[in-house]
């Protein structure tokens, strides 16, 4: 379905991502974790087309993405729907408005212009919103929104687009931990129901191993690990955080419940000692 | 699936009706808005045009008349024309340095006065709408009207006109200046308040980093609209190259081609200034550029 053969990008002598290769051949929920400045976000930004790769070549179903130009470049980004650290909402315009630019690549710029869409779109629009929960907010500003709320109103947007890829760049990394589990539940389900394939850059570790099948790691700009979350054990975590032993998951965990108890830690520590 | 589980039939139904009722009722206000827009520029053209002297349909073939025979008498001399330029490039230097001296204050005074004139900066905010209104003042008064009871006064000659940019400058940087300090995030300067900073450091610390890019673009905008503003003082007797250019001028025909010189000289200028500031610009947002890739 989705394959990223060699793909490189260089911002001036810094390498951001270095060869990047993975296949992605059914649905699924992809979890890229790393340490910040590792390359989640430029590799996602460049599969998007947001950011122009350096070399290499993405591939999606037939359709060479990485030498899209114009409106097919537009059509592509229109299928492969992406989601923000920061929402990226158009803050002063009401959350109706906001999910319905998910449709802007299929209507005419002058209709758009003067906020034009058909009802039958706006409905669907409501409709997503209520599926996400938050249909009440309909009309209001999306800056009156709380951070959890504009992020669901973010993911109605890519679900508008109704794309094949999902793709979310720290989704929750500005979220506390009650709508931090919202929006991966939400993710999570759109994977679920809808056969969308989620590719989301994480921070958190049990996060990966809550919601994803599959976990790609990032070190300095290459692939380090790619494999299920069981596979995803603690040395492996440190491999790719190119942490010592004195890295603990629980330390950073943003889960309500806790992922290991205290007790737990501390034999966790004795292993990494011996 | 906690929280996502969404609300019966009936309250979504509510929620699109309103909805929909929202978005008729907005799409009608900007059809009327529309309308009368439309209405309003057609009958406004209408009326300038009846009460045009010559009447707009017939005379606006004509308005190409004079620089045709400007053009046309600079080409039939084009042998004298860089003798013109040289001859004119003093003249040209002072209305710059006349227009750079007074953008200069402009900033000086404007920057004061728009960190004095914003909410949430402002040393005595209760002062605001008496900095505002003076940078009001200073906008009102043409410059030429400074310019003539200045030169009056003093004499003719490069500082009035000076002086009187300066003050159309002030207040119009002012303005410009004090919405972009609006823009400007508060923290860093609660972040200085916190160490017990006084108002100009953390004015000077703590907006101006922020700001400057913003600042120097408006600045350099400003000076290219000095530099044609010092110019036209130039008519009514404070030197540079506007006195030149009245003279050639009023010579009349036979002697346009030292008028077409001097727009030359004046385009030139401007051209230079627009690459110049675009340079300026660029190398100073592009030191925060090369801060953000490096995530």
């Amino acid at each position: 379905m989705l394959r990223i053969e060699q793909l490189t990008k260089t911002f001036g002598r810094n390498t951001a991502v270095d060869a990047a290769t993975v296949a992605v051949d059914k649905p699924m929920m992809i979890g890229i974790i790393g340490r910040s400045g590792a390359g989640k976000s430029t590799l996602l930004r460049m599969l998007n087309r947001l950011t122009d790769h350096t070399s290499g070549r993405v591939s999606c179903e037939g359709r060479e993405v990485t030498a899209l130009r114009g409106a097919e470049k537009r059509a592509w980004q229109a299928d492969c729907a992406m989601i923000f650290q920061q929402f990226n909402l158009v803050p002063r315009m009401d959350v109706v408005s906001n999910v319905l630019h998910g449709t802007l690549n299929r209507r005419s710029t002058l209709a758009t212009l003067f906020n034009l869409f058909p009802a039958a779109d706006i409905h669907r629009a409501i409709d997503i919103l209520d599926r996400l929960g938050i249909a009440e907010h309909a009309p209001k500003r999306a800056e009156a929104l709380s951070g959890g709320q504009q992020q669901r109103v973010a993911i109605a947007r890519a679900l508008m687009q109704d794309p094949k890829i999902i793709l979310a760049d720290e989704p929750i990394a500005s979220l506390d931990p009650m709508n931090a589990q919202i929006v991966m539940d939400a993710l999570r389900r759109i994977h679920e129901e809808d056969g969308r394939t989620v590719i989301a850059n994480l921070h958190t570790l049990d996060t990966a191993r809550r919601y994803c099948d599959r976990v790609i790691g990032m070190l300095h700009g290459r692939i380090v690990f790619d494999g299920t979350p069981e596979q995803l054990t603690t040395g492996v975590a440190r491999d790719i955080y190119g942490a010592d032993a004195g890295f603990s998951e629980a330390a950073t965990s943003t889960a309500i419940e806790p992922v290991e108890t205290a007790p737990e830690r501390a034999v966790h520590g004795a292993k990494a000692i011996v | 699936m906690a929280d996502t589980s969404g609300m019966s039939g009936g309250r979504v139904a509510a929620v699109r009706d309103d909805y929909m009722e929202l978005t008729r009722r907005k799409r009608l206000y900007s059809g009327i808005l529309l309308a009368v827009f439309v209405a309003l520029m057609v009958s406004g053209f209408m009326v300038a045009d009846a009460r045009n002297a010559g009447g707009f349909w017939d005379g606006w073939t004509n308005v190409l008349d004079f620089p045709r025979v400007v053009v046309a008498e600079a080409a039939e001399k084009a042998g004298e024309l860089p003798g013109h330029l040289i001859a004119f490039f003093p003249a040209l230097i002072e209305t710059i340095n006349i227009a750079a001296v007074s953008t200069l204050f402009g900033v000086l005074g404007g920057a004061l006065l728009s960190m004095l004139s914003t909410r949430g900066l402002a040393r005595w905010p209760r002062l605001i709408p008496l900095f505002r209104r003076m940078m009001d003042v200073m906008r009102a008064i043409p410059e030429i009207v400074i310019a003539l009871v200045l030169i009056f006064v003093l004499g003719g000659g490069p500082v009035p006109a000076m002086i009187a940019i300066a003050f159309h400058t002030v207040g119009a940087l002012g303005k410009l200046f004090s919405e972009v300090n609006e823009n400007a995030s508060l923290k860093p300067v609660e972040g200085l308040a916190s160490v017990g900073a006084t108002w100009t450091q953390r004015m000077v610390l703590g907006v101006m980093p922020q700001v400057a890019p913003n600042y120097l673009s408006y600045a350099l905008l400003r000076f290219e609209i000095n530099i044609r503003a010092s110019a036209i003082l130039g008519f009514v007797g404070a030197g540079g190259i506007g006195y030149e250019l009245k003279n050639a001028m009023s010579w009349g025909q036979g002697q346009y081609d030292e008028s077409a010189a001097i727009f030359l000289l004046l385009f030139a200028t401007i051209v230079t200034f627009d690459q110049v500031s675009s340079l300026a610009r660029d190398r100073l947002t592009h030191g925060r550029k090369s801060e953000m890739l490096h995530q």
